[in-house]
């Protein structure tokens, strides 16, 4: 029977194994971008999965958090009488936090679990193989399109979901608190303008909000494609690779946000 | 346990040998003469290794002739799909060399063994077709990916294919694979496996799950295959009297070697024990 060292040695060596694992198909499906053949169906194809399927989801909960927002800080402005700030307040947050986190999660919920889901089935049924057989290698197929389509539809997933929770948050301000929507959306501007500005007419609120969601498209969908892809254990495993896919993604979402909030923050301060 | 039950049990387990020889005796009074195959090596598995957390393979070695069909036959879990996948190099051996046409391909990249995998066709066990895509474009995707066909030369190449394996063009090619049958998919599997001509064809237990008169199909297209195309073919099978109908040579893997290699006349007389076991336990 292994010591609790040698099953230590043992966990510790699998778990280094399905870290290098997952850089190297990341490391693979970036690098096919630019390989012949481009698989340009696939890759609208999965624009059309990831981006324009989760509009639903993304309008949704970006603007009950833009009208949550404005109403809980219209309380706390109130007892300093700033109400008026509102708009300030809520666009700040959209644009550097909820918007390209919230998408961030939504899309791991939605688009992630799905991709994890449907490359285990291929995986189980021996799909994966036969891609293989007919000499395809099966990252450029399914894993580059699918991360590049992540790639560029979770930053416009993140814009409509700020502008949409800037909106919820003028219907509140209007509507509950008494602010004319001129004076909200001033103030608006006047946080994103506030923060400077790169080349001077690309305002530095949204150099942070469009970073975000870029890596987080990344970690989405190489979290899915690399559990998807490596799925064992029939219908069972592919239950455990979607779950794996959302948790795992959620986390490097909310973690990698913080360091990427220090890091632009950083760079990006006058 | 009593000695009548002990009798009784033997009694059961000689009459059931009994009928599985006179099941392989009638095969093999039915076997068609084999047509003749070329000398050329087309596989090659010289003294091949492999485990995983345990040996799966042992100095595994035999060879396919041009035109020959190898039928690999064991028990079940004794590493018989193991040797498809080291013939595809999706597997590499651990010792020992896999050669097609006369190439060591354990030796190649990833985008060479690609490249190698061009000239075989493979029938999965359960088809193993993409379920997003319709049978046409099942069968149209080697191509597409492979050669220069326009769509006009694409679309006669399926329907011929599809003609081959002995079903509708105009009924199935708009058909996703999960509105066929079991027999259908596995039909259309070789259809796809065939599509870019491929000189040698692998199948992983082409009729395990079909009826009698469904495996019946399967077999003869697989021996049409032989015949007609002179396709250089391994089947990994379970199925004794498909196995005693279509294989040049019989590969029996026991106890992760190759226990024989012979023709199916060979197989029938030899004396070995666990040879007879096996095939009165079939």
């Amino acid at each position: 029977m292994p010591t609790f060292a040698e099953r230590l040695s043992s966990a510790t060596r699998s778990k280094l194994a399905s870290v290098q694992g997952y850089f190297a198909l990341a490391g693979r499906a970036i690098g096919f971008i630019f390989v012949r053949p481009f698989y340009a169906q696939d890759f609208v194809q999965q624009m059309d999965k990831i981006g324009v399927k989760s509009l639903g989801i993304v309008l949704l909960t970006g603007f009950f958090t833009g009208m949550v927002l404005a109403l809980q800080s219209s309380v706390q402005l109130q007892a300093f009488g700033i109400s008026s700030l509102v708009g300030r307040l809520v666009a700040g947050s959209m644009i550097r936090e909820l918007g390209p986190v919230l998408a961030g999660l939504m899309v791991a919920g939605r688009v992630g679990s799905g991709i994890a889901a449907q490359l285990g089935s291929m995986r189980v049924t021996e799909q994966i193989d036969a891609l293989n057989t007919l000499g395809t290698d099966p990252i450029k197929k399914l894993v580059t399109p699918r991360v590049l389509a992540a790639l560029v539809m979770l930053p416009i997933l993140t814009i409509i979901n700020d502008f949409v929770g800037i909106l919820g948050g003028n219907l509140i301000s209007t509507l509950m608190i008494g602010i004319p929507t001129s004076q909200y959306w001033r103030t608006v501007w006047e946080q994103i303008a506030g923060d400077g500005f790169l080349f001077r007419f690309i305002p530095n609120d949204f150099i942070q909000g469009l970073v975000k969601p870029f890596v987080f498209g990344g970690i989405i969908s190489i979290s899915a494609c690399y559990f998807g892809l490596n799925t064992t254990g029939g219908t069972e495993g592919v239950g455990q690779a979607t779950t794996r896919t959302v948790v795992l993604s959620s986390i490097l979402i909310l973690v990698v946000d913080y360091f990427l909030t220090q890091i632009l923050l950083s760079m990006l301060s006058p | 346990m009593t000695d009548e039950r002990r009798k009784e049990g033997r009694r059961i387990s000689e009459r059931s040998e009994e009928a599985a020889r006179a099941a392989i005796r009638e095969e093999l009074a039915d076997r068609e003469p084999q047509p003749k195959t070329g000398d050329e090596s087309v596989i090659e598995l010289d003294h091949v290794s492999l485990a995983f957390d345990q040996p799966i393979l042992e100095d595994v070695s035999f060879t396919a002739r041009k035109g020959e069909t190898i039928c690999v036959v064991g028990e079940s879990g004794t590493g018989k799909s193991t040797i498809l996948k080291l013939i595809l190099r999706l597997l590499v051996p651990d010792r020992g060399q896999v050669r097609v046409f006369g190439r060591d391909i354990t030796a190649l990249t990833f985008t060479e063994a690609l490249e190698v995998r061009e000239k075989m066709g493979m029938v999965f066990q359960g088809a193993a077709l993409f379920d997003s895509m319709t049978v046409f474009e099942n069968i149209a995707y080697p191509l597409r990916e492979h050669t220069d066909l326009d769509d006009d030369q694409i679309e006669q190449r399926v329907r011929e294919k599809l003609e081959f394996v002995d079903l509708d063009p105009d009924k199935v090619m708009e058909q996703l694979p999960s509105e066929l049958s079991g027999g259908m998919r596995k039909r259309v599997g070789v259809a796809r496996g065939m599509a870019d001509n491929p000189q040698i064809m692998l199948y992983d237990e082409p009729t395990s799950g079909l009826d009698p008169l469904t495996t019946g199909t399967i077999t003869l297209l697989i021996l049409k295959l032989q015949r007609e195309l002179g396709v250089t073919s391994v089947v990994v099978s379970h199925d004794i009297r498909s196995v005693f109908r279509m294989a040049t040579k019989v590969a029996v893997l026991h106890n992760r070697h190759i226990d024989f290699f012979g023709t199916p006349e060979e197989m029938a007389a030899s004396d070995d024990s666990y040879l007879r076991d096996f095939l009165g336990g079939y």
